[in-house]
């Protein structure tokens, strides 16, 4: 019996709503204008049109990453597709869900460099989780429901589905969700029981217990750092976290130590340096936080728990993986942690706090405000307290430099999936385009992008997509004139030779807004701080926020290239004792 | 770490695939994006009910790379099966060489006699010229076309090695 046929255009979009999708975004062109016609003649799916398709993946990004769910984006073919791949790598390294459907031009034309032609499954193949080129109408259903199983389960990740004109237009017949089988991809969930009572017994025999979580737990969904946090109470271990997985466990937490890595904690850092077990969870021992491999928490029983395979004895050898799901497995080592009745040991457990409590007095994140000069540590500190005394839910994203990392720094998180920063990739212009998406997404929230000036720049062409659909983003733009990380490092690293790092001709922030009916507001001097901070927390319209901060501030403490947890640099004056290794230098 | 980490060895990877557009492009994209090394490619379908293919790798590295490679392999979508032939039991290894030789006189009646000592067959012949075809391991074919180098050895074209376990156990597709 025939079943019923519909264009492939009509096809993509049931399957889009049979998986939930209820916003995309995207940036239309000759490829996709089928799509785009039946987008236009339903209800159902709301399309946010960007201003480029590079910021329709970013903030594909931070809507799936603020919701759980799966960010969906549309470009046309081409340089469409081109335009989607930084966006796509930094999905792929930070793990985040994200089908990209692109346009394609017809199959009896792929090949012959017509017209807005990429072979776009060729380029996007080393940085998606797994791509489709769809060639028959048939395919559509299952290819797009296969996707969307391929980007959320085991480690999540972007998926590309190319789509030629001619498939858009046939007809064809759809199959339901339920129909699908995916034949070959079904990642491990549970844990292995043998490995989880050795790690519980590793940890509980402990002297000295760490635990190192990330972005792994957040993607594993809010239950995990539940769990997570359930399971740093009952071992009563210290707990850092990595850039990817602020907000995994609450910052206010006694046993929070703040960031791990290259611009953690003082005290996280050398807990890591210094502990005996060392649990990571949803982790990948990235060099940002290992520092110096050889000398990487050197006597310690390393215990790994990750989705991925691959991210097991990558960088670090470990003494006990555990491949599994964080929720899943963390609810495993509570179980046999309360059954197997384990027990700390309680007087070591007490001097590993006297010394991790000694390496806190040195309040590394400690800075003077004087009464001339904004500092940035200071600006990101009062809009935490700011807007936490708002209590709006809020949700910061990130460019990248400098200004990410005071963020990390700075602004504390209670709850998972509010923090959204490109950490991987490091994209630069990922977080006006994602504070759009997080909006989206949530509508009545507060959404900041913590900007440098720079990273600014290079997406802001989304002012204009914010504009349209009346988004109440807020850009919280720390401006010091410079590229303040490349400036840091050519401080660092090349005698202070500040080679393209200034730039001038700025644009004139608070202008900049009003040009897209926006409020602009800028703060040149301490005073004036909190006036424009609450300000742009109770304007409920898109608010540019210019904060002119002190250029010279350099992001400590700092473990430099090439050195290892215990040789972190406190501030600019301890620079001079130690030179940066020759080894240390080609690292980035 | 210690030495034993970093020695590095030869190791022959079975990879039970879906044979689709693009499966090969993604594991020679895989080993040349992370910089592994491929010294021996062959891939071929080898279930047409099931539309599979078996790619058969021959790569070498320390145990933490060979260790990744595979995990890198494993996640792919279209991977079903990664069997690392060389640590789980006994296997065996065939790879087939086509050698073309020119030459007359003498030589050509060694490189005959040669052949001959090797079970390689002639599978082509002119006056002045043949082509043997030999089966055997990797060494077998190295070591008989380096005798053949200096009797005219003019072209070899290689398949690349198969491999297959020993005993009853079989590669699981049902992944």
């Amino acid at each position: 019996m025939a079943r019923e046929q519909m264009t492939g255009s009509e096809i993509v979009l049931k399957a889009l709503t049979e998986q939930g999708v209820t916003e995309i975004f995207g940036y239309p062109g000759g490829a996709v204008l089928p799509i785009y016609d039946a987008i236009f003649q339903q209800n159902r799916i709301r399309h946010i049109l960007v201003r480029q398709e590079g910021g329709a993946v970013h903030a594909a990004e931070g809507y799936a990453r603020s919701t759980g769910k799966v960010g969906v984006v549309l470009v046309t073919s081409g340089p469409g597709a081109t335009n989607a791949v930084t966006g796509l790598t930094d999905a792929l390294m930070d793990s985040i869900p994200v089908i990209c459907l692109t346009g394609q031009v017809p199959t009896h034309l792929i090949g012959n460099d017509a017209f807005q032609e990429a072979d776009t499954t060729g380029i996007t193949r080393p940085c998606t989780k797994h791509n489709y080129l769809v060639k028959d109408t048939e395919d559509l259903a299952r290819v797009v429901h296969e996707a969307f199983h391929v980007a959320t389960s085991g480690r999540p990740g972007p998926v590309v589905i190319d789509l030629p004109k001619d498939v858009l237009m046939a007809l064809g017949s759809y199959t339901a969700k339920s129909k699908v089988k995916v034949k070959s991809y079904a990642p491990q969930v549970k844990g292995d029981l043998g490995a989880v009572k050795r790690a519980v017994e590793a940890i509980a025999k402990a002297k000295k217990p760490l635990i190192y979580a990330g972005g792994g737990v957040i993607n594993s969904g809010p239950a995990a750092s539940q769990l997570l946090t359930q399971f740093v109470k009952m071992t009563g271990a210290p707990c850092t976290l990595t850039l990817m997985g602020l907000g995994a466990f609450p910052a206010s937490d006694k046993q929070y130590m703040g960031m791990v890595g290259m611009h953690g904690t003082y005290e996280s850092n050398m807990a890591m340096h210094d502990c005996d077990a060392m649990v990571c969870i949803g982790a990948r021992f990235d060099d940002r936080v290992t520092g110096l491999l050889s000398k990487f928490a050197p006597n310690s029983t390393k215990i790994h728990v990750d989705i991925d395979p691959s991210s097991i004895n990558k960088n670090v050898p470990v003494d006990i993986p555990i491949i599994g799901d964080i929720a899943h497995v963390l609810e495993d080592m509570i179980k046999i942690w309360r059954s197997t009745q384990a027990k700390v040991d309680a007087k070591a457990l007490k001097s590993w706090w006297t010394e991790i409590d000694a390496w806190r007095s040195i309040e590394c994140l400690k800075y003077t405000q004087d009464k001339k000069t904004i500092k940035p540590q200071y600006a990101i500190e009062r809009l935490y307290e700011l807007s936490k005394k708002s209590k709006k839910d809020t949700f910061i994203t990130t460019e990248v430099g400098q200004h990410q990392m005071w963020a990390a720094q700075y602004f504390h998180f209670e709850k998972p999936n509010r923090w959204m920063t490109s950490g991987g990739l490091g994209t630069m212009g990922y977080g006006l385009p994602a504070a759009m998406g997080v909006q989206v997404a949530h509508p009545d929230a507060l959404v900041v992008d913590i900007a440098g000036e720079a990273s600014y720049l290079m997406n802001m062409q989304e002012l204009s997509t914010i504009a349209q659909y009346r988004l109440p983003v807020k850009s919280f733009i720390l401006n010091n004139f410079y590229m303040g990380m490349v400036r840091q490092w050519q401080e660092l690293l090349h005698g202070g030779r500040y080679a393209e790092s200034y730039m001038s001709s700025l644009p004139d922030f608070v202008k900049l807004a009003e040009t897209f009916g926006m409020v602009g507001l800028r703060a040149t001097k301490p005073s004036e701080v909190d006036d424009v901070i609450n300000e742009m927390i109770n304007t409920d319209q898109a608010v540019i926020v210019d904060v002119h901060v002190d250029q010279k501030e350099n992001v400590f403490p700092m473990i430099p290239s090439g050195a290892a947890h215990n040789e972190m640099l406190l501030g600019p004056d301890d620079k001079t004792e130690k030179p940066v290794s020759e080894e240390g230098m080609v690292l980035v | 770490m210690n030495a034993e980490i970093q020695v590095e060895n030869s190791h022959t990877i079975a990879v039970l695939v879906d044979n689709e557009p693009g499966v090969l492009a993604r594991v020679i994209g895989l080993f040349s994006g992370r910089g592994y090394n491929i010294e021996s490619l062959t891939v071929a379908e080898t279930d047409n009910v099931n539309n599979m293919s078996r790619i058969t790798i021959v790569t070498t590295g320390t145990p933490m790379i060979i260790e990744q490679i595979k995990a890198q392999l494993g996640r792919l979508v279209p991977v079903h099966n990664v069997t690392d032939l060389t640590t789980e039991g006994a296997s065996v290894e065939r790879e087939l060489a086509l050698v073309k030789v020119v030459g007359e006189g003498e030589k050509r009646v060694e490189s005959l006699r040669i052949a001959d000592i090797f079970r390689a067959r002639v599978v082509d012949s002119t006056n002045s010229s043949f082509v043997f075809e030999i089966v055997g391991d990797t060494g077998k074919l190295d070591a008989f076309i380096r005798l053949m180098e200096p009797l005219g050895l003019t072209d070899v074209s290689r398949t690349g090695v198969a491999a297959i376990s020993r005993g009853v156990t079989a590669l699981d597709a049902a992944y």
